[in-house]
């Protein structure tokens, strides 16, 4: 099995990184490579470090409120470079109406506070191995 | 699987507490010299003699979001159910000094907080509210004195007088850097605006709070009690430093230092925390500093219940949490406080959810008699012994810190941030481990629970600001902004005190992205090196 290689990252202008970076921590100890883009990255900087970096995940913090302006952006840009077999997860603040529409574009994982970690561990492993299989695999979870 | 009476004790930072404290744990301890009464050097039972008695704490309700119209609304209510003080949450382009016209404040503008361009959506902020008797306190670092400037301008159209005008702005770029990260210039161009405040304001507006060094967010990022406490006292001792090295008199600017704590979870190691931090900062004043003025002895603070402790999961349990930390804020001697809503897992909070908070604070002032003694937990053998284990632990701190060359240097170096990072992951492992039970999280969970209705915030802000923007910028004198903008970066080249330059520039209408662009022209940005 080839290593899964993650990409967990800060867009917009919210610095509060303590999930990022606990979840970055967390993959890591579950054996996935994982590299932190570090704060305020653009979408295009963020698809630029997936591409560059060879990465199956990115992993996006949002707890700003921004999500429905950045996420779309995000998606838009991996279509662009024909990256669609990478899969976006985020993690945050994230208004129940909002789940769906981020399920609508293609957002495989959307995990909510007090997701436990290995949850998220699990969501990945599971979702990044199938995902040739199962591409249009979607879901919340708290 | 050990009896519940031998299980082994740790509060939620960690420490390992025993199953009786007696008069031994607190054999070293001396009345005198490490309590004394209340009002008394070095301030551990409280800074003043009749603690709620002379006057209760101020129960101000940290609000903001959307337009400066929005916002004012909610300022109106919370007066009107009877707050007794303003704090200003300002959204992120404000707090990292962009215009909403910015790339990166696309879809961030009025989410977090209310956005505040220039000085007319001040205007729009107070309007109707009579800025010469109310206190406000704004949370605003990197930007703080721009903001200040747009406050002092709207104060004097009010008729207020700078020289009785009170408040507080955040100005703490010290935490930014170390946890929350909204940081705009590097940490030795940021120091330089925050002590041309302090001397700005020993001259001209000599009642105002000129920082609120905030262990706050500190904590909410993943920090125990302890490193808390450290953390941030030490970085207070970071700013009476560069104050001093800047020429100022001690007893003229540390004064109007005041400080923010988080009051999370674990209800004595709080209360002993408040009283720990008053002890240290006493005698640090007195005996670093040589500070001869007692009111730069004593440590006056804000606290607020812990935003991080609140689950989205069963939300009305947040009500009980945020109830049992206020309890411990005011049995540790706060001067005010902001009481968590039970939606602010999921959002920014209703006005109904906003109004149970205050009412919260109000029933422990007016229902419960706990403000009827001061310091009720002096000599509680734990509470004593607890507040000495973390004074020791943050002067323990405080060496590692001094022999890295000062909180700057520790800054530079990653030391706390890393010391934060791991206590995090250390708790989050502690979580899952269920070695720490969090109710409906990872025990009691209840399936199925219906969801309270949240604040949604729309895309509707950010257009109409940008709109005002457009407005705004057709209406001033651009010749004038430019020559002020021009005037501020000069200034800032040399060693000019900002504050008139920037007020300079806060008359003429220009705005927080333009003026902090300016600096931004001099200074730079700072970049953090990130790590996991």
């Amino acid at each position: 099995m080839p290593t899964i290689r993650v990409v967990i990252a800060k867009p917009g202008l919210d610095g509060h990184d303590r999930g990022a970076k606990v979840i970055a921590r967390a993959l890591r100890d579950a054996g996935m490579e994982v590299i932190y883009t570090g704060l305020r990255q653009t979408p295009e900087q963020i698809v630029a470090a997936a591409l560059q970096e060879d990465a199956g995940v990115i992993g996006l913090s949002i707890l700003s409120g921004a999500h429905m302006h950045i996420c779309p952006r995000i998606m838009e840009l991996l279509r662009e470079r024909g990256m669609d077999d990478v899969m976006v997860v985020v993690g945050g603040i994230i208004p129940d109406v909002d789940i769906p529409k981020l399920n609508a574009i293609g957002i495989t994982g959307i995990f909510l506070p007090g997701t436990p970690m290995q949850a998220i561990v699990e969501f990945i492993t599971r979702h990044a191995r199938d995902r040739a299989a199962l591409p249009e695999s979607s879901g919340a979870n708290r | 699987m050990p009896s519940s009476t031998a299980r082994s004790c740790a509060t939620v930072s960690g420490r390992h507490i025993d199953e009786l404290y007696t008069e031994e744990s607190v054999s070293s301890l001396d009345y005198a010299r490490d309590l004394a009464d209340p009002g008394q050097f070095p301030y551990t039972r409280g800074i003043h003699p009749t603690g709620y008695r002379g006057k209760l704490w101020t129960m101000r309700q940290f609000a903001g979001f959307g337009t400066p119209e929005d916002t004012n609304e909610r300022y109106k209510q919370l007066l009107q159910a009877g707050g007794t003080g303003l704090s200003v949450a300002f959204d992120l382009p404000t707090l990292m000094g962009r215009d909403p016209d910015h790339d990166l404040a696309r879809g961030e503008v009025g989410k977090c907080g209310v956005n505040v361009t220039s000085l007319a959506d001040m205007e729009m902020l107070f309007d109707g509210i009579d800025l010469g008797t109310i206190t406000t306190s704004m949370t605003i670092n990197s930007p703080a004195s721009m903001i200040f400037a747009m406050y002092l301008v709207v104060a004097e159209q009010h008729g207020a007088d700078w020289r009785t005008l009170s408040g507080t702005i955040q100005n703490d770029i010290l935490k930014e850097f170390i946890a929350q990260k909204e940081f705009i210039y590097p940490p030795r161009a940021s120091m330089r605006l925050i002590t041309d405040v302090f001397a700005f304001c020993a001259e001209r507006v000599p009642k105002w709070n000129t920082i609120s060094v905030s262990g706050y967010h500190i904590r909410e990022a993943g920090a125990t009690a302890a490193q808390e406490l450290a953390f941030t006292l030490r970085d207070g001792i970071e700013y009476v430093q560069y104050g001093v090295d800047a020429g100022l008199d001690v007893d003229a600017f540390a004064p109007r230092i005041s400080f923010f704590f988080n009051s999370h979870s674990d209800f004595f190691e709080e209360i002993a925390k408040f009283r720990a931090a008053r002890r240290i900062w006493a005698r640090v004043m007195r005996d670093r500093f040589g500070a001869r003025s007692p009111r730069s002895w004593q440590l006056r603070f804000h606290a607020q219940t812990a935003g991080v402790s609140l689950t989205a999961q069963q939300p009305y349990n947040n009500v009980v949490r945020t109830a049992l930390q206020a309890m411990a804020a005011v049995l540790g001697g706060t001067q005010s406080l902001h009481t968590n809503a039970l939606d602010e897992a999921l959002a920014l909070p209703t006005a109904e959810a906003a109004r149970l908070a205050l009412r919260t604070q109000q029933i422990i002032a007016h229902e419960t008699g706990v403000t009827d003694v001061v310091d009720p937990f002096g000599g509680s053998y734990f509470v004593e012994r607890l507040t000495s284990d973390l004074e020791a632990e943050a002067l323990e701190y405080f060496r590692t810190i001094d022999a890295m060359g000062g909180m700057v240097e520790a800054i530079e170096r990653g030391f706390p941030q890393r010391e934060i990072a791991e206590s995090a992951y250390r708790f989050q492992q502690a979580v899952e481990a269920r070695e720490r039970v969090i109710v409906g999280v990872n025990e009691f969970i209840t399936e199925d629970e219906p969801p309270v209705g949240i604040l949604y915030i729309d895309e509707s802000a950010g257009e109409k600001q940008l709109a005002k923007l457009d407005a705004l910028r057709g209406r001033r004198n651009n010749v004038q902004v430019r020559h002020a903008l021009d005037r501020l970066r000069t200034g800032a080249t040399g060693t000019d005190n900002t504050m008139p330059l920037l007020l300079d520039a806060v008359r003429a209408y220009a705005t927080i992205g333009e003026m902090c662009d300016a600096l931004r022209d001099v200074w730079g940005e700072y970049v953090e090196e990130a790590v996991i």
